[in-house]
């Protein structure tokens, strides 16, 4: 009985996913509907010019002169599909172009949350454990500063003074013009990866910090934790373990929820950097007008966000056991 | 510190006014209290400054933003002030205009963010049942959507205009806000006086807007503060992104056409990223002083 209501949640949870993905493709259908002109002119337009016979010839091929109702369903089987539409900027199916590209921007992204989930954590839990010293202030002027300045400007800062002024990290983007080879050609990525990853943490530091502080300074005050220091454990064992545990939650919980923000402080922190991932395609496609990739990438960064929202699931299970029962 | 014995009449929702009342007495404490705290009143003054400078300045400073004024890429002090552009534009002049469009920008998108997320949160809470489920299924959808790519794709779809990016910046972050709101119309909901007004007859849009909304306004206050510094930081996105409204300066338009020449001229998007920071500096200041004058309990907590 455990098992099957467990495993039907899990359905649910993945019917909703669905749902939701599908919501983004009538969303992707309906701004194709309203942009201004059809895709044809668009294409078209790349074409250099046609007559009123190919376009209409063009029309027909592509169903754009069936019932709008008609439409819709031709495109959301297009999409269920994999057939994304073609990008004529790049000259190739938008689904090999975004496949191409997802890589990087989950590298960035990842590394990113983790730097700034550690390191957030860790200033708000030392900070927790004196509300009123200079850590805690440290704190609060480093997450006000976080909260305040543009992400792209911050990695631009970051690169006049660490890839200009001090030049010990590349200026842009993900590997040396000589790509070396075996071990070296990760380090070499690593090494391009650094600034971008650093300039993405910054916000979300300030974010977590300030979460875990809070969350931490009301975790270390309840009776679990004064009877964890009364039998006798040393005060890191309190702070950190059992402390620690309870206070991750709300942050665990957040991380599911700003992935998608993330995702959009990717697309910036990618175009300063020239990190030749979705973002980058994203900023590389609005100055070309190529919607089918622009549609593409929102429709595929909702499924990562899906993914990362079904993985935070996993991991609140995993540390919250009273989740595991229901 | 010595505030907290003026703020024990809880200026929160325990005295929340009844529909006849006005609020005063409490409203002139809160300003006491906001106006005491010093990174609250520094923040004050810091927008003050922002916004004379952007309204009066460019009159004051005379160069016209638009024009060729001296040598491209000149560093600071070298003839202009705060340098020149890759086009020998002036960037002190170009600053101070630029700030229009990115407050008005800023601040009518706020409003539209919060409009919708009080309007979605309100009917949310109020209603709960399948219109709650609806709605928050409706929220989930853009929290879950990266809402700056979102903003990108109507902007560029509907092609750049100070209308389009207010109304791409509005329609992406109201889910935030339209949370808090459930939240508060939820608790707010089950006090007695609203069972109060509800058994005296009141109608269903005056419940809301008049009994329940008053009482949840403060957290919605704090929080569009914050709403607002995000609309300006995803306007100087947008601009940096080269989707500002092409007819005026934009502080992250500035950024945006000089990044090629960022080793060379440092100036050109250190000043411009400045003034952004400042500006929403100033409001997070101004926020978390709202917040603690609202909320004088949360002090000590936080």
């Amino acid at each position: 009985m455990d098992t099957f209501q467990r495993l039907s949640s899990t359905f649910k949870r993945l019917l909703e996913a669905f749902l939701l993905v599908m919501a983004v493709v009538v969303l992707n259908f309906l701004l194709i509907q309203l942009a201004p002109g059809d895709p044809v002119e668009v294409i078209v337009g790349e074409m250099g010019g046609a007559s009123e016979e190919l376009m209409a010839q063009l029309r027909a091929q592509y169903g754009l002169d069936r019932p709008v109702i008609e439409q819709l369903g031709i495109y959301v089987g297009k999409v269920l599909t994999g057939d994304l539409g073609y990008s004529y900027y790049f000259n190739t199916p938008v689904l090999d172009l975004l496949l191409q590209r997802v890589p990087a921007t989950v590298l960035l992204v990842m590394t990113a949350l983790f730097l700034s989930v550690l390191v957030g954590t860790i200033a708000g839990a030392v900070s927790a454990k004196k509300p009123d010293g200079i850590g805690s202030h440290i704190v609060t002027i480093i997450s006000l500063v976080g909260y305040s300045a543009p992400v792209f400007w911050i990695g631009m800062m970051l690169i006049i003074l660490f890839a200009s002024m001090w030049p010990i990290f590349p200026v842009a983007g993900m590997y040396s013009i000589r790509r070396p080879d075996g071990f070296a050609y990760y380090v070499d990525i690593l090494h391009h990866l650094a600034l971008p990853a650093i300039t993405l943490a910054t916000i979300y530091v300030a974010f977590y910090s300030r979460l875990a502080r809070t969350s931490m300074i009301e975790v270390l005050g309840q009776d679990y934790i004064r009877t964890a220091r009364a039998k006798g454990l040393s005060e890191r064992k309190v702070v950190w373990k059992h402390g620690l545990k309870n206070g991750l939650i709300p942050i665990v919980t957040m991380v599911g929820l700003q992935f998608g923000q993330l995702f959009a402080g990717a697309v910036l922190v990618e175009t300063v950097f020239n990190w030749p991932g979705l973002g980058r395609l994203a900023y590389e496609s609005i100055l070309r007008r190529d919607y089918p990739t622009l549609l593409g990438i929102l429709l595929f960064s909702a499924v990562l966000v899906m993914i990362a929202n079904a993985l935070t699931d996993l991991a609140y299970r995993w540390i919250d056991p009273r989740i595991r029962k229901t | 510190m010595n505030t907290q014995a003026i703020a024990s009449p809880d200026a929160r929702a325990d005295t929340a006014p009844l529909p006849a009342s006005k609020p005063d007495h409490p409203l002139r404490e809160t300003l006491k209290i906001f106006l005491k705290n010093k990174s609250a009143a520094g923040g004050l003054i810091l927008l003050t400054i922002i916004l004379l400078g952007t309204t009066i300045g460019p009159a004051l400073y005379g160069v016209d933003a638009y024009e060729m004024v001296w040598m491209p890429l000149s560093p600071p002090g070298d003839g202009t002030p705060l340098g020149t552009d890759y086009i020998g534009r002036d960037i002190l002049a170009g600053i101070l205009i630029g700030g229009r469009v990115t407050l008005i920008v800023g601040a009518a998108s706020a409003v539209m963010t919060i409009v919708i997320g009080i309007l979605v949160g309100a009917f949310s809470g109020f209603f709960g049942g399948r219109v709650d489920a609806a709605l928050m299924k409706f929220t989930e959808f853009f929290q879950v959507l990266p809402s700056l790519l979102l903003a990108m794709v109507l902007v560029t779809i509907f092609s750049p205009s100070i209308g389009t990016i207010i109304f791409a910046i509005g329609i992406v972050g109201w889910a935030q806000v339209a949370r808090l709101t459930r939240a508060e119309f939820l608790r707010i909901g089950n006090l007695e006086y609203v069972k109060a007004a509800r058994a005296a007859g009141a109608r269903d849009g005056y419940l809301m807007f008049r009994v329940i909304l008053p009482g949840s306004l403060p957290p919605i206050i704090v929080s569009s503060a914050l709403v607002t510094g995000a609309s300006i930081l995803f306007e100087a996105g947008l601009g940096y992104l080269g989707l500002g409204d092409p007819n005026t300066l934009s502080w992250g338009m500035i950024i945006g056409q000089n990044q090629n020449y960022l080793l060379d001229a440092w100036w050109t998007v250190t000043c411009p990223g400045i003034a952004i920071f400042l500006t929403v500096l100033a409001i997070s200041l101004i926020g978390d002083g709202i917040n603690d004058a609202l909320n004088p309990r949360a002090r000590k907590r936080a």
